[in-house]
This record gives structure tokens, C-alpha cells and sequence, in this order.
């Protein structure tokens, strides 16, 4: 079947379509493309990890699609976000409200600083509740205690009552997750959940999530730089630089036939736990870009290994590497082919 | 015989202990009440022993709270440790009086995890870089400059940045900052505090590499502290594992990483996700239930028994002292003892044979 001239494999409809979004920071220095026309869509429960370095635009992909960002300095410039029939850039802030937490539900990166210290658990968990599923305080009471066991946390009840600050950090992250998905969202946004988390707690992270995927079929998107964590958890990974999206494939089809310079080398740069261990570590040299002005040349041209004249003159545009139409199977955003030599 | 891994890495460790650690403990005191009386102690380090070989590269792993980086501060006395010695280079340096430790303090020096945070805003490069040298030579200030842009070299900062304030650096940049700091007086021996877990993954990679050639070029020592499992195979030679306080096991690196023995170890090694599909989806998981106890409040017996998959009576009860099982192995265990460490193939068996014995008595 199509859908505004996608042809989705599976037959099902995407339950978030983003297209040519574009996102400005208006600064003194001048303008910060932190986002570039970044396309990308998300079918029913699947899970799509967005991997890349700080400054890299992921964080602020996702923040612009629920509208997140402050405006100034923010401005959402261009494209448009889908979710249920609607575009989610044309709605009032009223109405973005309503979306954000009863339609997408948003975890960060730090569980500390998320939650409200002077509330609750219980409290903060109820509130998304009753605002958006108009429950009266005894039902959202009841919801949220079930919440809390369902992410586990033993003596659910009990805990309603408690205060962030009495909770460990994985803990706080379970908290953050069951508020998360309090209203049954169609869209599950994780912005590096597990980043603040030791390595034991981050596995149980994973595993609960694992679990719930099972158990509600939502989706999510996944935002980490932990290469690790992506092979594990997704189901197609997403790779951004420079604000755009370099490469895009099934999660295995990324890790074992890598397309763009920029994946190659971080792949690379990773040192392995069980693998072969080399003598020494493979290095992107070079910082990664400022992005000040509108982008006219690759973003990674300057640390890319195979750069030629082209990647200088012209940006280039994401390509199918497989023959599926581009987002749909593995499409790279790169003028070089492994297969063809530059001068 | 303790630089088993060494070898294969091609570094010089010259099975010398540089520095010896015995039964360091660091305990901070907590206070309460309206007259501020002491009602207990975090036990942060509870009695930590180990040897760091000159020229190798000793890794610390553990979990946030285990201790690992105070067991860094408290061996170059950054705090004064509640008991046991810290010898370093023959020397003594939890016992040293302190203008003996200032003399000592330019052969032991630290690099710390946040470049941001450790770095003096107000303070150019050049500043930063040469402040060891004002407080610890009395050299002319074209001595000092000149050493300054050598060090910029040998870290790889250009050196038309030296009037540059930290703000106009990059966090990478920043970190070879303070490692041209840590080099300025001629260390043996640097203490690596998470010296790359502020930084992005491409950039990991190059500090790592530097950090690397600088032991090669200049004969240092590294205590590297740090979380992240894959960066420490890829570093260290040999590797301690810490436990709320304690270290669980110390081996050489490649046996650590090919066959752990200590159930804390095995679990935290199994924990770490690996960057590929097909063998994250084949791996078995020890997943650990429940979070680490409080340092000051430590459970009774073994310090893991609240969490260990494998526990027996006997761990609720009694302490395992760390043991040399293997050649260059020490586990503290009571599952793993000198005569079964090797033999048993399937550690489930191993677990119901000595539950088996517990229920008996």
C-alpha cells in the first residue's frame, strides 16, 4: 500500500512521519544549523535508534517534533512531522500540549534532574493522568500504581509516596519511563536514557524495555552515541552528523556493510570487549563541524578519509544503497562508493 | 609473573612494583544530630590491596559509588587515608610529613575526568600548563616557557594557542590540556581519573592513543580509572575489579576478559553491550537484580552477597579475602579457591555442589 508515496513493506502505516525538518538556532556568531532536513519515519512497534555525537542534532531532532525548544533561540524552519493525520509543526502550543506525554511520551537522559524534587512520585506520575485521560485522583492513584510494577518497582503501592530523592538512579529511570508511557503513547522518544546509568543498571534498563515492547507494542525511538547498546535494542539505526542523517539501514545490515566514511570509522573506533584487540585504536582525526551558516558541503569532509572535490561543492543528498526507495532500506548520504575510486 | 598480559601488548613493565598498596582504607565520617556527633562512616575504601608494576598499566573498573576513584585520590594523598601504606617509589606516602610529601609530589600526578571542571577559566594555557613548574623549580621564566611549548608538542596542542583561555578549547582539546599539566614535572606515575569519559566517542580514541605513546615515549606508570570495560581491555595490562569498596577480582587483562571468575565480575562483564547485532542477540545476560548497598552500611559477609546470583550461606556470614587463585589471579570468593578456579567448566554445577554442602551443615 502507499502512503503519501511511501511504499512500506510490511503494509503498515507509519505511526510517526517526519519530512525535511529543519531546525535554526539564532545566535550571536550568527546562525546554527543544528538540524538539516532530516527525513525519517517510524512504523508500529518498531524501534529506531538515532546514533551520533553530542552536537550532532539528534537530541534536537526529537525536541523540535513535540516543540521542546525554546523559541528564541530556536526556530522550527521547515518540514513536517506527522503523527496520527495531523502535522504537529501547524498546531497551537494548546494543542501540542495535549500531544506531548498522552500521544509521545519523552525519557531523558538524566533521572536526577528530571523529576521535580519537592513532588512525589505518585504525584508526578498521576499528573499526565488526569490532565490528559481526565481521570478522577482514585483511578489515576490505581493507574500509577500499577505503572510503578509494570517498569518494576517492587511495593508499588507503597513507593506512590516516596520522593525522588529516596529513589536510586535505575530507579528514577523506571520512574521516568512509567510516566512516560502513563497515557499509552502511540511514540516512546528515550533521549540517551541509559547514558547516566552503570553498566548493571543499564542492562536492567534495556531488559525492561525489551519486555514492555512485548507487552504494549509501542514505538520508540532510541537516542544514544553507545554503539553497544543500538546493536542490541533496534531494529533499524539511524546515523546523524552535522545535523543530517548520514546513513540510515536495518540494524544489522549498518554494522556488517557500513556505507558512509563517518559510520566506517566510528565502528572502528570503538574498542571490542570480546573481539580481536588491536594494538592500537583507529582515530577520526579533527573536531566535528560548528555548523554556522547554511550547509553547502558535506559536514564530514573535513575528517573524512575519501573526500573529494565534490564533497567540497556540493551536500550531499541521502541515496538507496539496496534499491528500496530511500528511507525504507539502506540509504547513505555520501558522494564516495567503497566500490569506484576518487581522484 | 604478574604482567601475564603485558607481554603481548609490547610494554616494558619491568616487574618492579612501583607503587604498593596495602589495605588501604578511606572512610568518611558522617555526622548528625545538633551536636554534630559521628554516628558512622561511608566506608568508601575498606581495606584495598594491590600492586601497580612500573611501566604497565593498571585498570580500575567498577560501578559509580564502588570507590575506585577515591582509591585514586587517596593514593596520591589527595585525602589522608583512614589506614594502611601507599608506597610509592619506596617511599612511604600515606606516613610522609608534608613538606617531605610536596617534595614527592611532582614523581605522582593526576588527570582528572571532567577537563571543564579541572581547569582554571581564568588562567590561559600557558598558565595552566606551567603552574606545576612555578610552584615546584625555581627555573627563569624562558626555562619555563620553554618547557611549556615542549609539552604542548608532545601532547599535540598547537603552540600559537598558549595565551588561549580553556573556554576556546574543545572538550578533547581540554583533556591534552590537563595531560600536559600531569607531564610537566617528569611524573613516574599518573592517575588516570576517568580521563575520557567527558569526552565523544571519536574522541576517546585519540586521547586513548595519546595517552598510549606518552607511556612508550616516557617509561609512565597509569592507574586507569574508569568504567567503560571495552576502553580498559583496550589500555590496561592488567585489570582490578571494584566492589562497593573492595576489589572483587585482580587479573591480567586477557584472562579477566576470556574467563572471569568473580560472579560480580562475571555479571558486569556480561552487562556491557557489545557493537554487534548477531552477538547481542545470541548473549546470555546476567542480569543483577537490585541496586549496590550503601558504603555505609555494608552487608555482613561477602560485600556482593545482596546481589549475587551464585550466593551460599557461607557469603552472609563470612568475609572472602581477596586470594591468589591462579598465577596473577586474585578473586575474593568463596566459590573460587586456589584448587577449583580452573577445573570447573559450567559454574551452575559448581553452585549446586556448594549449596549442596551448605544445606548440610
Amino acid at each position: 500500500m502507499t502512503l503519501g508515496g511511501l511504499y512500506m513493506p510490511d503494509g503498515a502505516e507509519p505511526v510517526l512521519d517526519v519530512r525535511g525538518l529543519k531546525t535554526v538556532f539564532k545566535t550571536r556568531g550568527g546562525e546554527v544549523h543544528a538540524v538539516n532536513s532530516v527525513s525519517f519515519h517510524l512504523r508500529p512497534g518498531e524501534l529506531l535508534g538515532v546514533v551520533g555525537e553530542s552536537g550532532s542534532g539528534k537530541s534536537v531532532t526529537m525536541m523540535s517534533l513535540i516543540g521542546l525548544l525554546p523559541s528564541p533561540p530556536a526556530e522550527v524552519r521547515a518540514g513536517e512531522v506527522l503523527l496520527g493525520g495531523r502535522d504537529l509543526l501547524k498546531l497551537s502550543p494548546r494543542d501540542l500540549q495535549a500531544v506531548r506525554g498522552a500521544k509521545v511520551g519523552f525519557v531523558f537522559q538524566d533521572p536526577m534532574t528530571s523529576l521535580n524534587p519537592v513532588f512525589t512520585v505518585g504525584n508526578q506520575i498521576m499528573e499526565p493522568l488526569i490532565k490528559h485521560m481526565g481521570m478522577t485522583k482514585p483511578q489515576a492513584e490505581q493507574r500509577a500504581a500499577e505503572l510503578l510494577a509494570l517498569v518494576g518497582i517492587p511495593d508499588a503501592k507503597k513507593r506512590l509516596k516516596s520522593y525522588p530523592h529516596q529513589f536510586s538512579g535505575g530507579m528514577r529511570q523506571r520512574v521516568m519511563i512509567a510516566i512516560a508511557l502513563a497515557c499509552d503513547p502511540d511514540v516512546l522518544i528515550a533521549d540517551e536514557p541509559t547514558t547516566a546509568l552503570d553498566v548493571t543498571i543499564q542492562a536492567q534498563i534495556i531488559e525492561l524495555v525489551k519486555d514492555l515492547r512485548q507487552k504494549l507494542g509501542m514505538a520508540i525511538v532510541w537516542i544514544t552515541h553507545d554503539l553497544g547498546v543500538i546493536a542490541g535494542i533496534a531494529d533499524r539505526v539511524m546515523v546523524m552528523y552535522g545535523g543530517q542523517v548520514v546513513e540510515q539501514a536495518p540494524v544489522r545490515e549498518l554494522f556488517t556493510n557500513p556505507r558512509h566514511p563517518y559510520t566506517r570509522a566510528l565502528l572502528k573506533t570503538v574498542p571490542s570487549l570480546t573481539g580481536e584487540r588491536a594494538a592500537r585504536l583507529e582515530v577520526i582525526q579533527g573536531q566535528p563541524p560548528l555548523l554556522l551558516g547554511a550547509p553547502v558541503a558535506c559536514p564530514f569532509r573535513a575528517r573524512c578519509a575519501h573526500a573529494f572535490d565534490r564533497c567540497e561543492a556540493e551536500n550531499p543528498q541521502r541515496r538507496a544503497v539496496d534499491g528500496l526507495p530511500v528511507g525504507q532500506g539502506h540509504d547513505v548520504a555520501c558522494h564516495w562508493t567503497p566500490e569506484a575510486a576518487h581522484g | 609473573m604478574a604482567d601475564g598480559g603485558g607481554a603481548e601488548g609490547g610494554r616494558m613493565t619491568q616487574g618492579q612494583p612501583l607503587v604498593q598498596v596495602r589495605n588501604l582504607k578511606m572512610h568518611f565520617p558522617i555526622y548528625a544530630g545538633i551536636l554534630r556527633r559521628k554516628v558512622g562512616a561511608v566506608k568508601a575504601v575498606d581495606g584495598v590491596s594491590f600492586d601497580i608494576l612500573t611501566g604497565e598499566t593498571l585498570g580500575l573498573v567498577g560501578e559509580s559509588g564502588c570507590g575506585k576513584s577515591t582509591v585514586g585520590r587517596a593514593l596520591l594523598r589527595l585525602y589522608e587515608p583512614t589506614a594502611g601504606s601507599v608506597v610509592i617509589d619506596g617511599e612511604d606516602i600515606a606516613a610522609l610529613p608534608p613538606d617531605a610529601l610536596r617534595k614527592k609530589r611532582p614523581t605522582m600526578q593526576m588527570v582528572f575526568q571532567d577537563p571543564q571542571a579541572s581547569l582554571n577559566p581564568r588562567m590561559t594555557v600557558a598558565a595552566i600548563i606551567g603552574e606545576p613548574l612555578d610552584e615546584h623549580t625555581d627555573w627563569t621564566e624562558a626555562r619555563k616557557s620553554e618547557r611549556v611549548y615542549e609539552l604542548m608538542d608532545q601532547v599535540g596542542l598547537n603552540r600559537r594557542f598558549a595565551n588561549r583561555y580553556p573556554h576556546e578549547f574543545s572538550g578533547g582539546q581540554r583533556q591534552r590540556i590537563g595531560i600536559a599539566r600531569a607531564l610537566a614535572l617528569n611524573p613516574k606515575f599518573i592517575v588516570c581519573d576517568e580521563p575520557i569519559a567527558a569526552l565523544d566517542v571519536s574522541i576517546q580514541a585519540q586521547v586513548v592513543n595519546l595517552l598510549e605513546d606518552l607511556q612508550d615515549r616516557l617509561g609512565l606508570t597509569y592507574l586507569f580509572i574508569s568504567h567503560d570495560l571495552s576502553m580498559v581491555r583496550h589500555i590496561a595490562d592488567r585489570v582490578a575489579v571494584m566492589y562497593l569498596g573492595q576489589i572483587a577480582e585482580l587479573s591480567p587483562r586477557d584472562a579477566l576478559y576470556a574467563r572471569p571468575l568473580h560472579p560480580y565480575a562475571k555479571a558486569l562483564l556480561s552487562a556491557v553491550p557489545e557493537a554487534d547485532p548477531a552477538l547481542e542477540a545470541q548473549r546470555q545476560r546476567i542480569i543483577l537484580r537490585g541496586d549496590v548497598p550503601s558504603p555505609a552500611n555494608p552487608p555482613k559477609g561477602c560485600n556482593f552477597c545482596t546481589r549475587c546470583p551464585v550466593v551460599m550461606p557461607v557469603c552472609r556470614d563470612v568475609e572472602p579475602v581477596l586470594t591468589e587463585v591462579e598465577p596473577g589471579r586474585f578473586v575474593a570468593c568463596h566459590l573460587v579457591s586456589p584448587n577449583n578456579a580452573g577445573g570447573h567448566a559450567s559454574p551452575g554445577a559448581e553452585v549446586r555442589e556448594h549449596n549442596q554442602q551448605g544445606e548440610a551443615k
